[in-house]
């Protein structure tokens, strides 16, 4: 086969792998996995209790 | 710095670090920047030394705050993102040091080399083959030790910061090696592998995606961490994240030959480039709706909190000129904006109020927290607002004053007289566009101001940090 024909394949596949990737983003089977991954930056708030004030005067 | 601060988890020395030089190359790099639009208004200034002539200072301007000062904030940020996120600690801390200090080494090499006049002439890529080769290994220790803290994540899902961060690690890297392929003719001077419109096709696919994925991807990383962090909400759509990052990834690379609309380029791919640009407008605005929308429901903390106040104008400044960016690349358009003042406009747009505006705001988030301090716990939130002021004029100030430039230039250079000659020569343009000049170099040093304040405001923090910890360690010894 042509290596042109290869890379004009390149551009359709691309774009159907996009479609696919928004489907499955947002298929319901993916939601609490999704709502658990948002929560992440949230997962561990210990700044407060690491203040060095309240650190050592335990 | 002391090592009091140290967390039992997290590698904090080597963002406390990347986030020092953050703000000391920002001071250099926009003081530079300012230098420069001096040079414009006042052509006089310096004019007979050679090592501070405007054309080896503004490439060293570009360097200095595209890899100085973003640089760093980006290393300084995902390294704090990716260990908050995975609970993991950074994978090895030497190569975290040696990221730290490499790093350093190529800024300051660059600010050496440029004034020489040693350079590559490639726009964002002067660098000379040596210090590229150098820039291969910081990269590669860099790549190796963020997807090796991924690797030893705690959690089962990777956070779709990290996704940006890696994104921008890796892509980066394929650019980089891409358009550095050069023939070295001795040890400061080199040849391309590439020649003619090829060689400006390869430059421009790395131009454009290192506007894409060293100051858009890497800095949406930062949105997504602390828009959410600052705000006390996560992010509006973790949905939208996920489309909006393999939709920007794989449109983004194609964009490039819009810098290069009537040259020897071939008109296809001139006309691709121009398309793809203008579908670009929708995975930006995606992301843009995505980080403002976090805010729904606390829209009032905006009134007293200035670091959230830089973080949701960054992103105002990005909607602003991913919409001006897709216009600019329609060949039309282009016609009249290409190599007028209205490009420098558009770049800074993004680069002061979109990625400087992110990064301040980021840096605001995470100093108190690497110090620790809780997050946003400076030592004067008063000079953080002062601050988001001067930027914001500052900006406004610099695009407004490149736009109304640009378009004068572009519609002067192509009056016609009714017998067909020119109805203007160049230097009359040139001539008229000096109280342009002159507002931006207002608009650049109030920026440059309100970096000032957040030098000064970081070292009082980092002060009093000190002092706190010393204080407390003088109170245990007593005990």
């Amino acid at each position: 086969m042509d290596i042109n024909t290869l890379r004009s394949i390149a551009t359709p596949l691309a774009f159907i792998a996009l479609v696919a990737i928004a489907i499955w983003t947002f298929s319901k089977s993916k939601k609490k996995d999704f709502d658990e991954a948002a929560n992440l930056p949230f997962a561990e708030d210990d700044d407060a209790k690491r203040d060095p004030s309240v650190e050592k005067n335990k | 710095m002391s090592t009091a601060f140290d967390h039992p988890t997290y590698n904090y020395r080597v963002v406390r670090a990347f986030t020092i030089m953050t703000v000391v190359w920002g001071v250099v790099g926009m003081s530079l920047g300012v230098l420069i639009a001096s040079q414009l208004v006042w052509p006089d200034l310096l004019a007979n030394i050679p090592y501070l002539h405007f054309g080896r200072l503004r490439p060293l301007h570009t360097n200095a705050v595209i890899f100085g000062f973003g640089g760093s904030a980006l290393f300084a940020t995902s390294y704090f993102v990716v260990q908050r996120t995975t609970q993991a600690r950074l994978f090895s801390d030497v190569l975290a040091s040696f990221t730290f200090w490499g790093w350093q080494a190529i800024i300051v090499a660059a600010a050496i080399t440029l004034p020489l006049g040693i350079t590559q002439a490639k726009e964002y890529a002067e660098l000379e083959w040596p210090i590229d080769v150098a820039i291969t290994v910081v990269w590669v220790a860099y790549a190796v030790n963020f997807f090796g803290t991924i690797w030893k994540r705690k959690m089962k899902h990777i956070y779709v910061a990290n996704w940006f961060y890696g994104a921008f690690i890796i892509t980066v890297a394929v650019l980089h090696l891409g358009n550095s392929a050069v023939i070295p003719a001795g040890a400061f001077k080199s040849y391309s592998v590439y020649s003619g419109a090829t060689d400006a096709m390869v430059q421009w696919w790395y131009g454009h995606n290192a506007v894409g994925f060293f100051l858009t991807a890497g800095f949406l990383g930062m949105m997504y961490y602390f828009v959410p962090k600052q705000t006390g909400k996560p992010v509006f759509s973790y949905r939208l994240s996920i489309v909006h990052f393999w939709a920007l990834i794989s449109i983004y690379i194609w964009a490039g030959p819009h810098h290069l609309h009537y040259t020897a380029l071939p008109d296809w791919t001139q006309s691709l480039g121009m398309v793809m640009s203008l579908i670009l407008l929708a995975p930006s605005w995606g992301g843009m709706i995505n980080g403002v929308m976090t805010l729904s429901g606390a829209w009032h903390k905006l009134r007293t909190d200035p670091i959230l106040r830089f973080l949701v104008v960054s992103l105002s400044f990005y909607g602003m000129s991913t919409f001006e960016g897709p216009m600019m690349a329609i060949k039309t358009v282009n016609a009249l904006s290409h190599y007028t003042d209205w490009t420098i406009g558009h770049v800074h747009a993004g680069a002061l109020g979109w990625v400087a505006m992110v990064s301040i705001g980021s840096v605001y988030h995470l100093l108190p927290v690497v110090l620790g301090l809780k997050p946003g716990q400076m030592h004067s939130i008063k000079l953080i607002n002062v601050h988001f002021w001067l930027s914001t004029i500052g900006t406004v100030l610099y695009i407004a004053s490149m736009w109304v430039n640009g378009i004068m230039q572009g519609l002067m250079w192509r009056a016609f007289n009714s017998d067909g000659s020119l109805t203007y020569s160049f230097v009359e343009a040139v001539d008229a566009s000096y109280p342009g000049w002159t507002v931006r170099v207002i608009g650049g040093a109030l920026f440059v101001l309100g970096m000032l304040l957040m030098a000064y405001n970081v070292y009082m923090t980092v002060r009093s940090a000190n002092g706190k910890v010393a204080s407390l360690q003088a109170e245990a010894q007593a005990a």
